[in-house]
């Protein structure tokens, strides 16, 4: 009967569910006290720390439970299902999943368009936030200003995705565009405007970012080349990754160069922006960096906030300037934060599934890992398979665990 | 009576032993006050008192009864905390009534023991305050107040005065000696690294160092008759001039020379296997004053003098490169930089340590 | 830094203008939806959001009065007149009686149809129509104007995804489905993550610090990962698909969270308070609901507004935990992602219906903005 009215169930589950919370949090400190280890007669004193010792564990054990439940087990169940085979009762089958996943041209879609929106997504969204931090810490509406900027984090995936679709809708080219993108699109004709906007001004940015990769790849490949300074052998390889990823993305720029210059741009016709493929993965983008940019600029100004105000007027007195100050003086200061917002925001992009669920489901082109896996598991009914990409999906978030472990452990000494 | 008494009491994080073997036997009624350096261990001894920390080793009796694994609850005790902690969601009065209301005690009671104790000490009209709204002495009341209420057997007190500012600091030291006036019977346990706070509040002083009780004993006893070089030199500001000296003859008065010349005969016993022994002379820079015969104590090179009007107080050059030597003069004395002053003390101030820091007193 | 000598206020307006460009991009999104949830099916599909604000020129059909039951004796033929404008006058700029050309006249001319059928449309909308009684029978005569339209919007959309809609476009029941799957959701791990980040925060024990890093390595493990394991476990202990799966799942899933989160601030309570609450007498179970809780509540509400917005948004787990195949426990998002499926391009119900589902949050997040800050700077692993 309760089934019958979802609200009636709901309210009773909450008063079910907290007073039983509660009820346990309270009976079993009581039976603890008074039955087990009772603080009376002549071994009050040894029950009482005996009683000490067990309550951690009373306190603990329903999330411990919950954790081990739903989390911990998971990831060696789904280790485990991505070595057997479904249609074959479970029967182990090595790495079969895995070499069939790895011959799926699919598959490397997916991992293609992950690694892009790897580097692209948190790259965008903390510098975008970085600077939307400084701009709007520097005036009186700042806070009015962040709060509009923070306010897409409240949107689900679905609701921005539903938001920019409409953005990029399309209509025939003899109706009105009522999707902004193309409306925009169509006011270009090909005249010194359109090379402008649409030529120069993107070769511009093409070319800062190829910059500043460069500068961030040179960085971090420089200490392998200087000799001398010795320590932390283990960071060989993330150097090297470094410099390899830089050199990809310097290239892959590079290229985009050359395609904004020698490629015909179809002026005057409406685009289904979502079909173009390659640009459309960044029109996906364009939605999470959307959403994550408030993030970035909340917890960023609040780094900001936070640096010595001397170190700047320091710097003032020394006479540098608003940029020399922003990049020499506060930059490096926040290097820390910078680091804990982009990885942050790397996880989310790494799970990401409903916008691109809910946008493409994946055509045209715009897979990615964590909506493969939920096309393997849920319409293929491929649950080897799906586990295997699940268990990919873990593997690209573990450096950033072990990283986050180390911290943890680190600080708390 | 014996209110509270510690038995070969240790404390260790695992190899490292932070307090060893404390003895010590507090009568019902005293204040007592733990001095000493940070880190001494005077306040994880309070706290292994109030039962905050185990006790590793030892006994603990509160009224005869061991009660090394009783709760701090069930003690009898009632602990006043540096930062007061105040519980900051609660009205003063609920600070105060807390206890008693775990305790379980009936509404009209607690009311009562509130009342009284906020009166006692001015709260009356801030009882319905939430601990934000008062200032830094009437925080510090309230603490004081939510010890009362429980009525303890002894009361601990964790360095109750540090976050105070220095003129509200000597106000409330007083009102804290005013309150220990009007209840003699109950016994105090106060932790403290300012030794003016010591002398003025305790009826006896635990010099606590290294882990260790240097010395227990009255306020003046400590001054004029140190145990050992270390609570010469904590107690008394500036601290007591140690001198290197060489025992020249023994007996009732012994006799000391100086390196330069300067010799005293201190009415401090010695025996015959002292003479010639290397030991250090203690004098306090308030008991030096400046002669011109050759009957000298000690001869020094004057480096810094600060005229503070009422008192002179001389910085010498170092005697050995190690132990300064500072001498306070009553009055306004005109002292060149650089000129060689003679000194010299009445015997009866002189202090003798033996070569490992131990005063002849308590040979 | 505002008083220091010498200081252009150029830039101060350079930074002024680059914020106010930044902030109307990052709106401009959602004002998009918001608007379009006003307007009909045929304004949204005539023209962009964005004109509805101002004035439009806008084609419009209109049909004279019945002329069976109007028509009054003229001279030799018959008159039927009236207003096409019956109760928003428009600013007509053209107006036409053909679908082929319809801005053959301007107001005030007369249209001369085929046989001395004539119609006048004067520009405040009234005309006058002609003919003889076999032109003017039957139904009455199309008039295609063109004309300024003055901003409309209506509730209708709203009426229609609340009330009135049918099958996929009634967003009422997924409404409540996802507030069922919300509000348990987010209060009942509070409880269970708050006593154990207490115990991890202030209760010495073996293994402690092991714990802690458990909880921070499991705070980045994709969600991924627990599916088709959890999804199998429910089915074999006979939870299956439904609202208790899916509170269990959500629980589970936000108590890394929650617990990392409610310890860091705990950890940060003044230890001496807790002391003396010990000396006071209070068990671990009295401090904790006395003292801890009452003080944690910045945290225990960033946390709650953290789960929120995530249970509300949620697609992933309520479409493996919660929604079988009868549907009947869809919420709002999956509705969302099937209407986008099905009814792509109806965007006066996509758009009301996304503006719905986003409502509250956006209200949680306006009215707890200052908690949810809070958090994230707390709940970022430093």
């Amino acid at each position: 009967m309760f089934t019958e009215n979802p609200a009636l169930l709901g309210f009773v589950t909450i008063v079910i569910g907290v007073g039983a919370c509660l009820g346990y949090f309270y009976l079993s400190n009581l039976v603890l006290d008074t039955v087990i280890f009772p603080a009376k007669g002549s071994k009050a004193g040894r029950n009482i720390n005996r009683a000490n010792m067990v309550r951690p564990w009373l306190f603990l054990f329903p999330a411990l439970f919950a954790l081990t439940v739903y989390l911990a087990y998971p990831v060696f169940e789904t280790l485990r299902l991505s070595l057997t085979d479904r249609s074959l009762d479970g029967a182990f089958v090595g790495m079969d999943n895995y070499r069939q996943m790895m011959n799926e041209a699919k598959f490397w879609e997916a991992v293609r368009n992950n690694m892009l929106w790897l580097i692209v997504v948190p790259a965008v969204s903390t510098a975008f936030g970085l600077l939307a931090a400084q701009l709007t810490d520097r005036i009186r509406w700042g806070n009015l200003a962040k709060s509009l900027i923070f306010m897409p984090m409240a949107i689900s995936f679905v609701g921005a995705s539903v938001i920019f679709k409409l953005i990029y809708d399309t209509r025939p080219a003899d109706q009105n565009q009522i999707g902004v993108l193309n409306a925009v699109w169509l006011s270009f004709d090909g005249g010194l405007g359109s090379v402008l906007a649409l030529q120069v001004l993107p070769s511009v940015l093409l070319l800062a970012f190829a910059g500043v990769v460069a500068y961030v790849a040179w960085l971090f490949v420089r200490d392998i080349v200087a000799s001398g300074r010795d320590r932390s052998l283990w960071l060989m390889p993330l150097r090297l990754l470094v410099g390899v990823g830089g050199l990809w993305l310097i290239w892959v720029s590079l290229s985009g160069l050359g395609g904004l210059w020698f490629s015909e741009f179809p002026y005057g016709e409406p685009q289904t922006w979502l079909t173009v493929p390659m640009w459309n993965n960044f029109f996906l983008m364009i939605v999470l960096i959307w959403i994550q940019t408030g993030f970035a600029m909340v917890i960023l100004s609040a780094a900001l906030r936070g640096i010595p105000e001397e170190t700047v007027e320091a710097a003032i007195v020394d006479g540098a300037n608003p940029f020399q100050i922003f990049f020499k003086i506060k930059v490096p200061q926040i290097m820390g934060t910078i680091v804990v917002v982009w990885t942050t925001i790397t996880l989310t992009v790494l799970k990401v599934f409903d916008i691109v669920f809910a946008m493409t489901n994946g055509q045209w082109e715009t897979q990615v890992l964590a909506n493969y896996m939920y096309d393997k598991l849920f319409r293929a009914n491929d649950w080897g398979v799906g586990s295997a990409s699940a268990i990919i999906i873990m593997l690209l978030v573990t450096p950033i665990l072990i990283w986050n472990v180390y911290n943890a452990r680190k600080e708390m000494r | 009576m014996t209110s509270l008494s510690l038995k070969n009491v240790s404390k260790s994080y695992g190899a490292v032993e932070v307090l060893r073997d404390i003895d010590l036997e507090i009568e019902e009624g005293e204040l007592i006050v733990f001095v000493g350096p940070s880190g001494c261990g005077k306040s994880t001894l309070l706290r292994m008192i109030a039962g905050l920390e185990t006790i590793t080793s030892g006994d603990l009796e509160i009224d005869g009864a061991v009660v090394n694994d009783y709760p701090p609850a069930q003690r009898g005790i009632a602990m006043v905390f540096q930062s007061y902690a105040l519980y900051p969601h609660m009205t003063v009065y609920d600070n105060m009534a807390f206890a008693l209301k775990l305790a379980g005690k009936p509404k009209d009671e607690i009311e009562r023991a509130v009342r009284d104790a906020a009166a006692t000490l001015q709260l009356d009209h801030l009882l319905d305050r939430l601990p934000k709204a008062l200032s830094g002495g009437q925080r510090q009341r309230v603490a004081i107040g939510r010890a009362i209420v429980r009525d303890p057997k002894v009361f601990l007190f964790d360095e109750p005065l540090s976050n105070l500012d220095a003129a509200l600091r000597v106000a409330t030291r007083i009102e804290i000696a005013q309150l220990k006036e009007s209840m003699p019977g109950s016994t105090m346990i106060y932790v403290t690294h300012d030794q003016v706070e010591a002398m003025t509040l305790a009826s006896r002083i635990v010099v606590l160092h290294g882990g260790n009780v240097e010395q227990f004993g009255p306020p003046l006893e400590l001054y004029e008759r140190p145990a050992n070089t270390f609570v010469a030199q904590f107690i008394g500001s500036p601290a007591m001039n140690l001198i290197d000296a060489t025992v020249a003859s023994a007996g009732q008065v012994t006799t000391v020379t100086m390196a330069d010349g300067g010799h005293a005969d201190a009415p401090i016993g010695s025996s015959e296997s002292d003479i010639g022994s290397a030991i250090k002379l203690g004098v306090r820079p308030e008991d030096l004053s400046v002669t011109d015969s050759d009957d000298y104590l000690v001869k020094a090179t004057v480096e810094i003098v600060e005229a503070l009007g009422e008192t002179t107080v001389v910085y010498f050059k170092s005697q050995n490169g190690r132990d300064p030597m500072i001498a306070k003069l009553p009055g306004i004395h005109k002292i060149e930089r650089g000129s060689e002053l003679r000194l010299i003390a009445s015997p009866e101030k002189l202090h003798l340590f033996d070569e490992s820091g131990r005063s002849f007193l308590y040979r | 830094m505002a008083s220091i000598a010498g200081k252009k206020s150029g830039l101060t307006w350079a930074v002024q203008l680059s914020v106010a460009a930044l902030v109307l991009l990052w709106l401009f999104p959602t004002v998009g939806l918001f608007v379009s949830s006003f307007r009909s099916a045929d304004q949204i599909s005539s023209s962009g959001w964005w004109a509805a604000l101002f004035p439009s020129e806008q084609s419009e059909v209109y049909r004279t009065a019945d002329p069976d039951d109007t028509r009054v004796p003229d001279g030799d033929g018959f008159v039927v007149t009236g207003n096409i404008f019956e109760d928003a006058p428009r600013d007509i700029l053209s107006w036409g009686v053909s679908s082929r050309d319809i801005a053959a006249f301007r107001p005030g001319e007369t249209a001369d149809m085929k046989d001395g059928e004539q119609l006048t449309l004067q520009p405040d909308g009234s005309y006058e129509w002609r003919g003889s009684a076999d032109q003017l029978k039957g139904r009455g005569q199309r008039i295609f104007v063109t004309a300024t339209v003055p901003p409309e919007f209506s509730l209708s959309n709203y009426e229609t995804i609340l009330f009135s809609g049918s099958g996929q476009d009634n967003m009422a029941k997924a409404f409540f489905n996802t507030l069922t799957v919300t509000i348990p959701a987010t209060i009942i791990p509070i409880v269970i993550a708050a006593f154990a980040a207490y115990a991890l925060a202030w209760m010495e024990f073996p293994g402690r610090a092991l714990l802690i890093a458990a909880v921070v390595a499991l705070l980045v493990v994709p969600l991924q990962l627990a599916l088709i394991p959890l999804l199998r476990l429910h089915l074999e202990i006979g939870i299956g698909k439904g609202y208790l799966g899916v509170w269990l799942a959500h629980t589970a899933f936000g108590m890394p969270l929650a617990v990392y989160l409610l310890r860091n601030y705990m950890v940060g309570l003044p230890r001496d308070i807790i002391e003396n609450a010990k000396v006071d007498g209070a068990t671990d179970f009295q401090i904790f609901t006395r003292i801890i809780l009452p003080l944690s509540f910045p945290a225990l509400a960033s946390f709650a507004i953290f789960q929120f917005l995530w249970t509300w948004n949620d697609l992933l787990v309520a479409k493996v935990f919660l929604i079988d195949s009868t549907g009947s426990t869809t919420v709002m998002t999956n509705q969302i992602v099937e209407l986008l499926g099905t009814r792509g391009g109806n965007w006066e119900i996509l758009a009301t219906a996304a503006f719905v589902s986003i409502a509250v949050p956006l209200l949680v997040f306006f009215s707890l903005q200052r908690f949810l800050v809070r958090g994230l700077l707390a709940g970022s692993v430093k």
